[in-house]
């Protein structure tokens, strides 16, 4: 499948913006949010109250998940919108991608031992002894490390097909990390209901793109 | 005396409010004070404890509120309250009293002057504030609808009024509205237990609950209904809403108990408001939220990890 990818890669060259130049804006989009945040916390230091409303420590754990959850959900949708759309070149950047929302999955637990737990080793224990959704959450974390370390060329190389088995441990950290959001949620499930559809919506193309593959009898 | 009509003779006609408010003096003139176990007790704010800590600001206490009819978000209830229309604004009592059917909020409050009272507030949540209400001790106005001997609890309803509350038209919501709390009667009849119709020396703001809202300083914020239409003295123990949804996370008592733990939060400690990234404020929470002293003899019998 990755042989094939690379092959319509090579055969559909952008005229316009090299390839660095559009891995470069990537980045930059994926930075953004993170950008924005930062801006918002560097403000909230120096005036209280002033960007992030009355529960800060709340709000910043909170965007950093949301944004964890997005890109994760961003990262799934490369695929098919590879197969559906007809656009091989995308896998090319589903690693960063992946690794974005990695950062902000990682982001948002260092948020949260920093703003939440306060850095107190005993709250940290209690909380992921007994807190269902932050034992939930964390296991996700803990599945994406190693997704995140082989992500390498070198790593898919060395690993060969046991590397999509490996990564597949995808799928398993998306639905920990909906229903760490269910888990959380006290009302008000508009948002992680529209994450469930989408995560839903991706899994259903992938089902049937192995009923019905479109694009690799071509 | 009966009164079934109450439209017809609000109570403030048939007793004076100088009387009715007066009406403690007179017992304890009389050196009755220790009837008192059979009379609500009385709310002045002298015998209330004094929290020593600073207030939360009054754009946090107006500006961050859990008020679901109006939305999830904190700050929804401060954007879209405004739409809430107050005035006329109607109270229906029902149940186990004498003095029932459906009032004026104006007449219900008629003749009080309300207190300030200065309470901790703990939401279960975690997060906590130093709030200035300005309420009338609950006590004094249920007395003002007999209720009988058979009132065991008292259940409280929210409006439920879409057209304003947009949170109530919420299609993936888990609340079945309206809202509705109870106490249990003596607890109603505690003395720091508040009707609060204004905070910040003003007017209660509708994202706060307006026009009236109930203040139960050591129990979770929960308990402390909002915009209340409905009071109804009952035999047995209301269901409250969040119970409803979710039994093995609230229970009806919800006292703030560092001890028992939300399965969510932590209750051991909280932050209080206003809590900032630098300085994030966790301060270790207490029992029945630092009211111990007054309130922790109403559940001297009690499992508080059961009944929690």
């Amino acid at each position: 499948m990755q042989q094939r990818s690379r092959s319509f890669t090579r055969a559909w060259i952008s005229p316009v913006i090299t390839d660095r130049t559009q891995k470069s804006l990537l980045f930059v989009a994926l930075a953004t949010p993170f950008a924005l945040l930062a801006y918002d916390i560097a403000g909230e230091i120096a005036v209280p109250g002033s960007r992030l409303g009355a529960d800060p420590a709340t709000a910043v754990v909170r965007e950093l998940g949301s944004w964890a959850i997005r890109l994760l959900l961003a990262t799934l949708a490369v695929s098919t919108v590879r197969r559906r759309l007809h656009l091989p070149r995308v896998m090319r950047f589903r690693r960063m991608i992946g690794l974005a929302a990695f950062c902000y999955a990682c982001a948002h637990f260092l948020a949260y031992l920093w703003l939440l737990a306060g850095w107190d080793p005993g709250v940290v224990v209690s909380d992921l002894t007994e807190r269902p959704y932050i034992v939930v959450g964390f296991s996700a974390l803990v599945l994406l490390v190693p997704l995140a370390v082989t992500s390498t060329k070198g790593w898919r190389r060395r690993l060969g097909r046991r590397w999509l088995k490996l990564h597949r441990l995808v799928y398993v950290a998306m639905g920990l990390v909906l229903l760490h959001e269910f888990w959380l949620t006290k009302d008000g499930y508009a948002e992680p209901l529209l994450y469930l559809v989408i995560a839903a919506m991706l899994l259903m193309e992938r089902l049937l793109a192995d009923r019905w593959p479109l694009r690799r009898a071509v | 005396m009966l009164i079934r009509n109450p439209a017809d003779i609000p109570p403030s006609e048939i007793t004076s409010e100088q009387t009715f408010l007066n009406r403690r003096s007179v017992i304890r003139a009389l050196g009755l004070g220790a009837a008192g176990s059979l009379l609500p007790v009385s709310g002045r704010a002298d015998e209330a404890p004094v929290v020593e800590e600073p207030l939360t600001p009054e754009s946090i206490v107006t500006g961050f509120n859990n008020f679901y009819e109006f939305g999830t978000n904190k700050g929804d209830p401060a954007r879209y309250a405004h739409r809430l229309t107050t005035s006329p604004w109607k109270v229906r009592i029902s149940g186990e009293a004498e003095n029932t059917g459906e009032f004026d909020f104006e007449d219900v409050v008629r003749g009080f002057t309300p207190e300030e009272r200065i309470y901790r507030f703990r939401c279960v949540e975690a997060w906590s504030m130093v709030v200035p209400w300005l309420g009338i001790p609950l006590s004094q106005v249920l007395t003002r609808f007999k209720p009988t001997s058979q009132a065991k609890f008292v259940e409280f309803t929210t409006l439920y009024r879409p057209a304003e509350m947009p949170g109530q038209k919420a299609i993936f919501s888990s609340i079945d509205w309206p809202y509705v709390e109870g106490l249990r009667m003596d607890e109603a009849m505690h003395p720091l237990t508040l009707m609060a119709t204004g905070v910040y020396g003003k007017a209660l703001p509708n994202q706060n609950g307006a026009p009236w809202r109930l203040v139960v300083p050591w129990k979770y914020g929960f308990k402390s209904i909002k915009s209340i239409v409905g009071i109804r003295f009952s035999r047995s123990q209301p269901v409250n809403t969040w119970h409803r949804i979710a039994p093995g996370e609230y229970g009806f008592y919800a006292n703030v108990n560092p001890d028992v733990s939300h399965p969510r939060w932590s209750q051991a400690r909280e932050r209080r408001l206003p809590s900032t990234l630098a300085e994030p404020n966790w301060r270790a929470t207490q029992p029945f939220n630092g009211y111990a002293a007054e309130v922790a003899q109403l559940y001297t019998s009690m499992d508080l990890a059961r009944y929690y």
